[in-house]
This record gives structure tokens, sequence and C-alpha cells, in this order.
């Protein structure tokens, strides 16, 4: 697999399938994505960029150890759930805050804080699991 | 701001948590002296709760309440009756000079702050439970008393006496503890109410209850395995591994008074039947004796105090189970001279090890002149405890006796049980009062003298308090007895507490009888104790034995039923949890009839329109087949990494299915699911170095096949019967009227997972990568040593392994 042609674009569709990724997750309020199909999309990235470049070479890509995002993951949505404690309501009860930038409506909220949670999760998770799966020295692990 | 104290009732019951939080860090800041603050703390808790007694003695409660969970009418209330005064008190009261007491017995040790800091949550969670009026708030607290004295018992935590002490009391404590949330959940189906004061009112509607025995079993198991009741008793004195402030507390004010507090809270409520009767009086009487003949049996002080506790707890028991008003009214005040002249005497217990260095009776003796404080500490706690006139205890004992003067042989024979009981612990407390201190001077592993000041606040404070409110009856009985009698009974009781002795009435001679019997305990005490020694090893087993058989019996059950269930076969596991879903399949389906759908009873000429062609686009038809062309691959493929790729195939097809009924969001997650299986599957494959067919003999493919086909049909036919039924559009409906306004979000299904459901995704996020992990941790195999680096296997190592 490790051929010329996979390893010169490889970098360009990885890059690609993060950069949508992202726009997935994002977008997944209000149309089809959201944070799980997100992070399976930048996971299986992942796994394309190990086949092509190596196990070490990405890890060194990542600086964090891929379980570390996922555990940044599970922080993160339970942190968007107890901001309610500043509007002195259960927990995860949801805080959206509309600004206007430059003339369109951006909403923040808690749950998109939660949705990225859920895909730095299922991303770390599974790059995990495939980038361990695919390297063959034990140091890689 | 009458109000505004009222409110914080609970804040009584949590300072001393929030106190414990900070304990550990003062302690190393300022050392022992922090211990002095920190006293501070049930110090303003008592004053606290004094301003409460007023308002309390007059006959009123103080009620608040704080939303817990509202959805469930659950809150954590609080109230203030006569009886959670008394207790709550109590606690505080000598807490503060337990605390103290502490703040020298431990001086120097590294942990003190800790220790102080897991004294004070102990403490919180007691006055919480005494405080508490939701049945739910008390048996939080519950349980947080039992974790606190495990944490306090098993202090000493590299000694295994201690941790196997305070592993036993958690065993035993939890099992009541159980029993105690049985009870509550059933006392609120029954009543419909979580609150102990409103469930007083409904007595009848539980006495009269076909369940009423099974609700007194489930709290009298709470009351008794925390009470230490026989045959539940033997975790108290093997308690007295915690240093000893701990046993002070725990046998003066807290824990063990936790059942009798339970009880005596339930009495309105769930006493006065014959059931409770009978069940109190036996087991409370047999206990005041075994704990009487148990402490005279012991040389080692705390060992024969936490034995008389035991003994005392008895008689409270025994009381609460008699529940005449004289029988309450001895409750209340045995409660508070008791909690007097324990904490007291085990204070005085502890002084003696601490400057002697021994606890054995028989190793002590003439100290009066080295420690003549303690002496008089020891001294005024004893009078209490054999009940001379102008102590607490000589009304404590009056009134036992005052309820069972009438001539019926039931209440004779309990006459005799107390008079015999109090009377070996008369006895006993003339044992801890005069032999280490009197007599001739014996040298000790420590040279004697006088205590820190600190440790004598304590002994002599309450021995004054013990004998200063025995010389002031009507002040104890129109503010303790008549407050805590009457919320014990639900009704009020009268005080009739004199000093005034008559001779005339048999009361007095009782009394006469019972010292008497000290007297004798005390100068037989030897004989006695050798005998009931013979009389133990005749038995040769005791019920602390059998909790260690009972222990040991279940780490070997659990043993077995792992080897059995867990046998680290992977082919094993799998085929039992895929037998496991048919039955689960096929079981309900079957016994609720999920077959008169397919194959009518009454008509089978149905068949024909039954199997009607489905009229379908032709690109439908394509993905179906394209689906079924897949599975037949999988079942064809030559090698298995073939059939790994055509179960892709049949993945994606599903997925366009998918993205055709309209479900963009599963069809995207189906296909990338498809993908990254595909994927890691063939990761998987390649790491296993599995052979690159299957070579299963035929035995195992027909029965992995069976099973395999009959989950798919299970599967498939419940699907179907989903199909049949009428679709409820409830929920759909509710979310598409609400994701846009209330969580501002057009797609329902991302809506739905991070807004509606957030908190099981959470969950199921935390699971995934919990999953992940173990994952890595299976990956991780053992590093190959390099060739050249392994050393030769010794000759000797060789020949032992076969």
């Amino acid at each position: 697999m490790n051929t010329v042609i996979f390893r010169t674009l490889a970098p360009l569709i990885v890059a690609t399938m993060l950069v949508f990724s992202w726009y997935i997750c994002l977008r997944g309020h209000n149309e089809p994505g959201g944070g799980f199909i997100g992070g399976l999309i930048a996971a299986s990235a992942i796994a394309v960029y190990g086949m092509a470049v190596g196990v070490p070479t990405v890890r060194k890509a990542l600086r964090l150890d891929p379980l570390a995002f996922a555990g940044i993951g599970v922080l993160l949505a339970g942190a968007s759930g107890l901001l309610s404690v500043f509007i002195d309501a259960p927990f995860m009860t949801s805080i959206w805050w509309f600004m206007s930038v430059g003339g369109n409506e951006v909403a923040l909220s808690t749950p998109m804080f939660f949705d990225i949670g859920v895909y730095l999760v299922v991303f770390g998770t599974i790059s995990a699991i495939s980038l361990s799966l695919e390297s063959d020295r034990e140091e890689d692990l | 701001m009458e109000l505004d104290t009222q409110d914080y009732v609970g804040m009584a019951a949590i300072a001393p948590f929030v106190a414990a939080v900070f304990a550990p860090l003062l302690g190393r800041l300022f050392g022992h002296i922090s211990g002095l603050a920190l006293a501070l703390v049930p110090a303003a808790i008592f004053y606290y709760l004094t301003g409460f007694a007023p308002a309390v003695v007059n006959g009123e409660t103080i009620a608040t309440s704080l939303d817990w969970i509202p959805a469930y009418g659950i809150g954590l209330s609080f109230f203030v009756d006569g009886l959670a005064l008394v207790f709550a008190l109590t606690i505080s009261g000598i807490g503060t000079l337990i605390i103290l007491y502490a703040s020298a017995y431990l001086k120097g040790h590294e942990h003190q702050g800790r220790f102080i800091g897991f004294m004070l949550a102990f403490m919180g969670a007691m006055l919480g439970l005494v405080l508490a009026d939701s049945l739910l708030g008390l048996f939080v607290f519950w349980e947080l008393t039992s974790i606190t004295s495990f944490l306090l018992i098993g202090f000493d935590h590299k000694r295994q006496a201690a941790r196997r002490a305070a592993i036993q009391a958690l065993v035993i404590t939890n099992i009541g503890g159980m029993c105690l949330l049985a009870g509550a959940i059933l006392v609120y189906v029954l009543t419909g109410t979580w609150e102990m004061s409103a469930v007083r009112g409904m007595g009848d509607v539980l006495r009269e209850h076909s369940l009423y025995l099974v609700v007194l079993l489930c709290f009298l198991g709470a009351a008794f395995t925390k009470s230490a009741q026989f045959p539940l008793h033997f975790w108290l004195p093997n308690a007295m591994e915690a240093p000893t402030p701990v046993s002070a507390f725990l046998h003066s004010a807290t824990m063990v008074q936790a059942g009798v507090y339970l009880l005596a809270r339930m009495t309105p409520s769930l006493g006065g039947t014959a059931e409770w009767m009978s069940i109190l009086t036996i087991f409370g009487g047999i206990t005041l004796l075994w704990g009487a003949l148990g402490a005279i049996k012991q040389t080692d002080l705390k060992q024969i105090l936490a034995q008389t506790t035991i003994a005392s707890l008895g008689v409270l028991v025994l009381l609460l189970g008699l529940g005449s008003s004289y029988a309450v009214a001895g409750v209340a005040v045995y409660f508070v001279a008791h909690a007097c002249y324990k904490a007291g005497l085990f204070m005085v217990a502890g002084a003696v090890d601490h400057e002697t260095g021994t606890r054995e009776i028989t190793a002590l003796g003439g100290l009066r002149n080295a420690m003549p404080v303690t002496f008089a500490g020891a001294v005024l706690g004893a009078l209490s405890m054999i009940g001379l006139p102008l102590t607490l205890g000589y009304f404590a004992k009056e009134e036992m006796y005052a309820g069972l003067l009438s001539g019926e042989w039931t209440v004779l024979l309990t006459l005799a049980v107390l008079l015999l009981g109090n009377g070996l612990l008369a006895g006993v407390a003339m044992i801890v009062m005069i032999k280490p201190f009197m007599g001739p001077q014996i040298d000790t592993p420590k040279h004697a003298h006088e205590a820190p000041i600190a440790m004598l606040v304590g002994p002599v404070l309450l021995g004054v308090i013990g004998v200063l409110l025995g010389a002031m009856p009507g002040f104890v009985g129109a503010n303790i007895l008549e407050p805590a009698a009457s919320a014990i009974r639900g009704s009020g009781v009268e005080s009739h507490l004199s000093l005034a002795i008559d001779v005339t009435s048999p009361l007095v001679w009782l009394s006469i009888a019972t010292w008497a019997v000290g007297v004798v305990a005390y100068l037989q005490a030897n004989r006695l104790r050798s005998m009931l020694r013979k009389f133990d090893a005749a038995i040769g087993w005791t019920a602390d034995t059998v909790f260690d058989r009972v222990m040991f019996g279940l780490i070997r059950f659990s043993a077995r039923v792992t080897q059995t269930l867990h046998h680290g076969k992977l082919e094993i596991y799998l085929v039992v949890v895929f037998c496991a879903l048919g039955l689960a399949l096929f079981g309900p389906m079957l016994a609720w009839g999920g077959f008169d759908w397919l194959v009518p009873t009454r008509d089978l000429g149905d068949w024909s329109q039954r199997l009607v062609l489905p009229s379908l686009h032709f690109y439908e038809w394509a993905i179906f087949i394209t689906a079924i062309i897949g599975l037949v691959a999988v079942l064809c493929a030559p090698t298995r990494l073939v059939a790994i790729l055509a179960l892709g195939v049949q993945g994606t097809s599903v997925a366009l299915i998918f993205l055709i009924f309209g479900a963009p969001d599963l069809a995207f997650t189906q296909l990338m699911v498809e993908v990254l299986s595909v994927v890691v599957l063939t990761f998987v494959m390649s790491r296993l170095r599995l052979d690159v067919k299957d070579h299963r003999p035929f035995e195992d493919w027909a029965r992995d096949g069976t099973i395999a086909i009959i989950c798919g049909a299970g599967v498939s036919l419940l699907l179907m019967l989903v199909l049949n039924g009428e679709l409820n559009t409830r929920l759909s409906d509710f979310f598409i009227q609400t994701s846009v306004p209330i969580a501002h979000g057009h797609n329902i299904v991302n809506v739905i997972l991070v807004d509606y459901r957030g908190f099981d995704t959470l969950g199921e996020i935390a699971v995934v990568m919990g999953a992940g992990m173990a994952i890595l941790a299976l990956l991780r195999r053992p590093k190959k040593e390099p060739v050249a680096k392994k050393t030769p296997v010794p000759r000797k190592a060789k020949k032992v392994t076969p």
C-alpha cells in the first residue's frame, strides 16, 4: 500500500477529511452530522494517514496521545454540563448565547461544546485503537 | 431573625463536613493546636442548637426543607423535636470534648489532621442522621456514619487487626443499611410520604397492613446491626482497634446509638404491637446479659467498656420494646446518663493507656496518687454508671424499674433481667473505678504521670455534668425527659423525677438489690471470669469466628463462580452470549404470541396475501440485491479478508437504504462505521496472524451456523413484528414541535443526542473511552526480549519445571 502516489496524495486527502469532519461536527445541530460522525471521519483520516506515512510520524503530528484527546473530550462534555450552575439550573441545562458577527448571527451554546466533546472522544478512541493496530513495533503502542 | 435560624438547621449537619475538609490542612500547618480550633465547630453547633431548646420544650417542632429531587417529591428535610434535640446536643457536646481530647491524645501523630477530619465528618453524619426528617435523608446519613466509622476504625491501617475490624463493622452495618433502605421504601409505598414527621401520624396504616411484619423486620435489621444487638454484637468489641477518642465517641453518642435512635423514632409508627414488644424485649434482654457477662470476662479496660456498651444498648432496646411512658422516660434519661459516663470512662481508659502504656487491669494498680484528676473523672463516671443517688444514672435506673411493678410473670422476668444486668454493670463500674487506681502501686511500662489538661477536661466535665444533672431532677425532667419521651411516644409524658426517697417504695429496695448484686459481682469478679472463660472454651466458637467462616466462604464461592463464568476462552464467551441473545429474542415472542401474526391460526389462506412483492423502484431493488450478493459473498468467501470486504458491501447497502428512506444521519454514520470496521478488522487479522482460511471442524461449523441462523431469524422476526404494530408518534411529535423553540436545532437526531438526552450521551462517551482503553490494554503485548540478551535458564530450574 505504501506507494509513491498514495504517500503523495495522503496528506491532501487527510487534510480535506479533517476539515470536512469539523464542518460536519459543527453543522450537526441543524443539518445531518454531529460530533459522533465527525469524530469517525477524523479517525478514518488518521487511520489513512497512518497507513501512508507510518504510525510514529502520525503520533508526532498529533502531539498528544490519541487517548488524551478522548479524555479531554469527556472532560469538555462534562464541563459544558456544569456551566448550568451559573444560571441556577439543573445539570446539563443548555445555555445559548447569540451574537452577531458582521451581520451574521452566530450561536454559541453549551450543546455545541458538548458535541465537540463527543467529537474528541470518538476521534481519540478510534484513532488510538487503529494506530496501535497499525503499528507493528511494541514501542508505538 | 427567627426565620433565618430555622432555615439553617441542615447547616448544623453540614458544617462539620466543611470543617473536616480543612482539618488535614490545618493540622499540617498548625500541628495539634488546630485540634483546639476545630473543637470550636461542634461547640458552635452545640450553642446554636441550644437556641432551639425553649421552643422544643414548649412542644414545638422546627422543620425545614430543601429541594433535592423535586421530580420524585424527595426533599432534604430536617426537623427538630425533643428526641432529635437531645441526641443532637449530646453528639455536638460530647463531640466538642472528644475533639479536644483527640488533639492531645494524637499529639505529634503525622496524620492527626486527617484523624480529626474523619471525626468531624463522623459527627456531621450523626447530626444529619438525628436531624433528618426524610427517610431517604436518614438513610444517606446512616450510610455516611458507616463509611466514616470504617475510616476511623481502620485509621491505623498498617495493622491487620484494625483493617479486619473496619471491614467487619462496614459489612455488618451496611447489611443493616440495606435493610433500612428497603424499610424506607416500603414505608413510602404504604404511606405515600418520605417524611417521618408525617409517617408518625399514620402508624395505624402501617400496623394494620399485611406487610407490617416485613417493614418491622427491615427496621429491626437496621437497628440491630447498628446498635450491636445479639447476635450481631460481635463487631463492636472488635471496633476497639480504633484509637480511643473514636471509641469514646462511637460508644457514647454516635453510631451505635443510631439504631436506638431509629427505633425510638419509629416507635409511634411501628411500635406498640405484640411483635414489636416481644422481639425488642427478648433481644434487648439477651443483649443486656450477654454484654454484662462479657464485660466481666475481659481484663482489657477498653474491652470491658465496649462490652458494657453492648449491655447498655440492650437496656435501651428492651425499654423501647416495653414502650410504656416510664420505659420511654427511662430511655431518654438513660441515653443522656450513659453518653456522659461512657464517654468519660473511655477517655479515662485512654488517659491511663496513654500515660502508663497498658490497659490491662491486672497490670494496673495504685494510680490514684500519680493520676489524681483522672481518678476523679473515673469515680464521677462510675458513680453514675452504678446509679447512686444524686447522679443521672440513678434516675435512669429508677425510671426503668418504675414501670415494671405489676404482677405478671413476663413483667417480673423483665424486671429480674434488668436488675441482674444493672447489678453486673454496677460491678463492672466498680472494677473500672477501683482496680487501676486503688491498692498498691504496680510498675507500668511507662512511668505513670498525669495526662495533659486537654485529655482531662472531657472526663471531669462529663462526670460533673452527670452528677450535677442528678442533683437537679426538676431541670432534667422538664428539659430532657419530657420533650424526648413525648417525642418517642408520640404523646405527652409527664416527668415525676424527684430526689425524695420513700423507704416504703419498692423502688428503693430494687436499687439496693442492684447495688448488692454489683458488690457481689465486684468481689467475685475473678471467679466469675474464670468460669465464663471455661464456658467459652467448652463451646469453642463465637459469632466472630462464624463471621470469618462466612466471609471466607463468600470469597471461595466467588472464586468458583468466576472460574465457571470467566474461563478465559473467547469462543465459549461468544457462544454463551449469542445463545442468550437467541433465547432473549425467541422466549418472549413465544410467550406472548409473537407468531400469531406470522402464522394466522384461524385463516391459513392469508398466506398468499402476505407474500406479495412490494412495489419498489428499480434502484431500490438494486440496493437490496447488492446487499444480498454481499451476504452470499460472505458465506462463499475463499479467504477471511474477502469475507470482511463482502460484509462491507452489505453494510454499505444498508447505509444506502437509510439514505433513501430519509435518515441521512444514520446513513452517514453507518457508512463511516462500515469503512472503519473493515479497516480495523483487516488490521486485527494481520495482527492475530490467523490462517487465511477458516479451518473449523464440522461440529463447530454446524453449531456456530445454527446459532447465527437462530439469532438472525430472531432479529428479523422481531423487526417485522415491530413494524406490524401501530406507530406511536407521541415522541416524534414532541421532538418535531420542540426541537427548534427549545433546543434551537433543526436536526432532531442531534438535538436529542446533545440536548434532550445529553446525560445519556455523556455516559456513553465515557463508556466509549473506557472500552478504548480496555482494547489498548489488550493489544499491549509484553515486550519481546531480544534474542541476544536472553540469559540461559539455570539447570536447577529446568529440572523443577515439568
